[in-house]
């Protein structure tokens, strides 16, 4: 094989692995942004490390809706004990949500948060949440399970509505087996 | 031409094993690809066939749900992995280095090898229908969590996958280094004829996006077997990232599986009419323009995720940009039929088709390119509609076109006109109704991938149906026609075309094994 010849096959492969990183490095990238961003409507699975504490804006009110999801199979009841509110933003607000397990065994379950506009996630701060741990459910337990939440007074002026959406996963096989934990904030 | 003399002193008569199994001519394993390509199209319509019987009339009458599923993904991947791109590659073996001046392709070991990868691959693939759970029934997409529920088939459709980006990758390594290493002297870069040029571009799409490809599927079976969660939302990942992932390769790749039929149209064309192509090098810029374009408009595949408004905006506006360098050439085909002395031979007629008819592929994804507008369209079969007009009279008409134009060189006969007009008139009617309703039933909301529908898109389904088994059928008379034709018939001349122009037209027909071992001079 030629010099030039050995050039362009060394670089062409090189392009092909530097590729194969970068699909993966797509999503660190894709974390970030969406961290950052608020984009996918991630809100923070930890709670805010530092207190919320925000002087309440009587003048304003904005809608928040709360829905309850169970991925698919599980043999759960899960609802959120009010559908609604009215609050001002900067209030703090305490909402619950209620789980049944119907099974005749226990079931680890890890509820994974989402707001709804994505860019509003920002601005939608839980300071106590059952999400922020997996949950153990004994056989046939109910539970209720609060929610503590502020909205952010910056929140942008032409978002009315937020909805909050629970889904609970069924974790028993991977929590079994690794303690569940979120080191970081899970963005993505 | 001094260049071109018969030059067959060492292996005159290679045995069957020599001359196919270890060969590294590049006219044999473009052979090779060409004749697997021709394979697959026909695995690959039998099971467009099955989802046609299916959808004949409402109800269930041939196949189980999770069936239909399975055809309609293995239909796409092989159509797309095992017809389409093999037969791009077979055609650039053929004719790159005989194009160039070369006297064969820069690395003919590592040729043999992307070849041969492919029937193992594509025996995995197959072999998927056979086992317990079925072949894969979740899309060629494959997004999770669906594509997880696959059974037993999971890590060979994975595997399988893995295989064909290789040999994709290895064979356009190969193609960059022929393409930058071998012309002949004379040959500068904006004298390369147009289907090098396509192949030289998609050559590096395929590179910079097939191992992203590889990285998305390795993801999913490390989600599966090893409790990564990439895409599992209870593990802190998220299924929307695996679309971002699968589109930044998916919508590169069907460039990929455009643009060298682009490079074969703006052969055929000026030779039929009769004139130099019009716009060479903007066809060039065109196409550069075009292969850039395509890595930054990928989120068009998933405008109804929950992008935010900017995220919209900004796929809707790229991918509309795409129209004006794929209008660019358009133009310049018509411009060169204008006033031109105009034949209507099989390959013009299919050239032509193609112009036609892929042009109405690119006006749907226009519409499918108006965001507000998707949220109706998508996951319908107007898209169905949309991507097989840019596919099949689109990619495989050009295919075709350049089987009939190129294979009088290759084999050193005339294929049989009256037969490959009727190949051409009966497949552009039968694609036309098999696809043209396709808009109309999606227009109205029938959703893709359902074994099932309401009565009121019967009526287009059941001439869906007959067109796709008229075309079907067609395709055989292709086959009968390129055996024919490599058989014998009347003899070709050099030239082949009167109106034909380029280097590999110098040489004999068929061209000897070994061609251009002493470069010829470009003036
Ligand atoms: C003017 C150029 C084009 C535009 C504006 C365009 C636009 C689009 C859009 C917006 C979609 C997504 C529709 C949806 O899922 O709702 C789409 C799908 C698709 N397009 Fe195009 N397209 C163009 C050309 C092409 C070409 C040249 C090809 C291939 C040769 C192609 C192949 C496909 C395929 C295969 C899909 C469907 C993928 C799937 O979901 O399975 N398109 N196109
Ligand atoms: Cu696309």
């Amino acid at each position: 094989m030629t010099d030039k010849k050995a050039t362009t096959v060394l670089r062409s492969s090189f392009i092909a692995l530097a590729m194969f990183g970068f699909g993966y490095l797509m999503v660190p990238i894709y974390d970030v942004l969406c961290n950052i961003t608020g984009l996918n409507g991630n809100t923070e699975i930890v709670s805010t490390q530092q207190e919320v504490e925000f002087e309440p804006d009587m003048t304003r009110t904005v809608k928040v809706q709360f829905v309850a999801n169970l991925n698919n199979s599980m043999n759960w009841t899960f609802e959120p004990e009010i559908f609604e509110l009215e609050v001002h933003p900067g209030q703090r607000i305490v909402t619950n949500y209620t789980a049944i397990n119907h099974r005749p065994d226990a079931v680890v379950g890890q509820a994974i948060p989402s707001v709804m506009p994505g860019l509003a996630s920002r601005h939608f701060h839980k300071v106590e949440c059952f999400c922020f741990t997996n949950q153990t459910f004994a056989a046939k337990e109910e539970r209720q399970m609060p929610v503590v939440f502020v909205v952010d007074p910056a929140l942008p002026e032409k978002v009315e509505v937020i909805t909050l959406s629970y889904t609970f996963f069924d974790v028993t096989e991977t929590a079994s087996v690794t303690p569940f934990t979120f080191e970081v904030p899970a963005g993505g | 031409m001094s260049t071109a003399t018969v030059d067959d002193h060492h292996d005159e008569h290679p045995g069957f094993f020599k001359r196919w199994i270890t060969t590294t001519n590049h006219k044999d394993i473009g052979t090779l690809y060409l004749l697997f390509s021709l394979l697959m199209f026909f695995v690959g319509g039998a099971m467009a066939m099955v989802i046609r019987a299916e959808l004949y009339i409402p109800g269930l009458q041939w196949v189980e749900p999770g069936f239909f599923n399975s055809m309609t993904t293995m239909h796409a991947l092989i159509m797309i992995f095992g017809a389409v791109m093999p037969a791009f590659t077979g055609l650039a073996n053929w004719l790159i280095p005989m194009m160039v001046g070369g006297c064969d392709m820069a690395l003919p070991r590592l040729n043999n090898w992307s070849f041969w990868i492919l029937p193992f691959a594509f025996t995995m693939l197959l072999s998927t229908l056979f086992m317990p759970g079925g072949a894969p029934a979740g899309g060629w997409t494959m997004y999770p969590p669906l594509v997880l529920q696959t059974g037993n088939a999971f890590p060979f459709v994975i595997f399988s996958i893995h295989l064909m980006g290789i040999s994709s990758i290895m064979g356009s390594i190969n193609v960059v280094a022929t393409i930058l290493n071998m012309r002949a002297p004379g040959m500068t870069l904006l004298k390369m004829p147009l289907f090098v040029w396509t192949w030289l571009i998609t050559a590096y799409l395929l590179i910079a996006t097939m191992p992203v490809l590889a990285g998305a599927v390795t993801m999913l079976l490390t989600d599966k077997y090893f409790a990564t969660s990439f895409f599992s939302a209870a593990g802190g990942g998220d299924p929307v990232m695996f679309q971002h992932i699968f589109w930044f390769f998916g919508h590169p790749e069907v460039y990929i599986l455009i643009l060298p039929a682009f490079g074969i149209v703006s052969h055929i064309i000026p030779t039929f009419a009769r004139k130099p192509l019009f716009g060479y090098s903007s066809m060039v810029y065109a196409t550069a323009s075009i292969a850039f374009l395509s890595f930054i408009v990928w989120a068009h595949h998933m405008f109804t995720v929950g992008m935010p408004l900017v995220g919209e905006l900004f796929f809707m506006f790229s991918t509309m940009l795409i129209a004006v360098p794929t209008g660019v050439k358009v133009f310049n085909w018509i411009a060169t039929m204008w006033r031109g002395s105009m034949t209507f031979e099989t390959p013009m007629l299919f050239a032509v088709g193609f112009v036609i008819m892929f042009t109405l592929g690119g006006f749907s994804g226009l519409m499918l390119a108006i965001a507000p507008a998707d949220f109706q369209y998508h996951d319908t079969y107007f898209v169905v509609a949309h991507f097989h007009y840019v596919l099949v009279p689109g990619a495989v008409f050009a295919i075709m076109a350049a089987g009939y134009f190129w294979l009088p060189k290759w084999t050193g006969h005339m294929y049989n006109e009256t037969l490959g007009k009727w190949h051409f008139w009966l497949s552009t009617i039968f694609v036309n109704l098999t696809f043209f309703p396709m808009h109309f039933v999606g227009l109205a909301g029938m959703p893709r991938r359902i074994p099932d529908y309401s009565l009121q898109f019967t009526e287009f389904n059941t001439m869906a149906s007959i067109g796709s088994f008229g075309f079907g059928l067609s395709q055989l008379l292709f086959a009968f026609i390129v055996f024919q034709t490599i058989r014998g018939g009347k003899k070709a001349t050099d030239q082949v075309w009167e109106g034909a122009e380029g280097l590999e037209w110098t040489l004999p027909s068929p061209p000897p094994a070994h061609t251009f071992d002493v470069p010829p001079v470009i003036k």
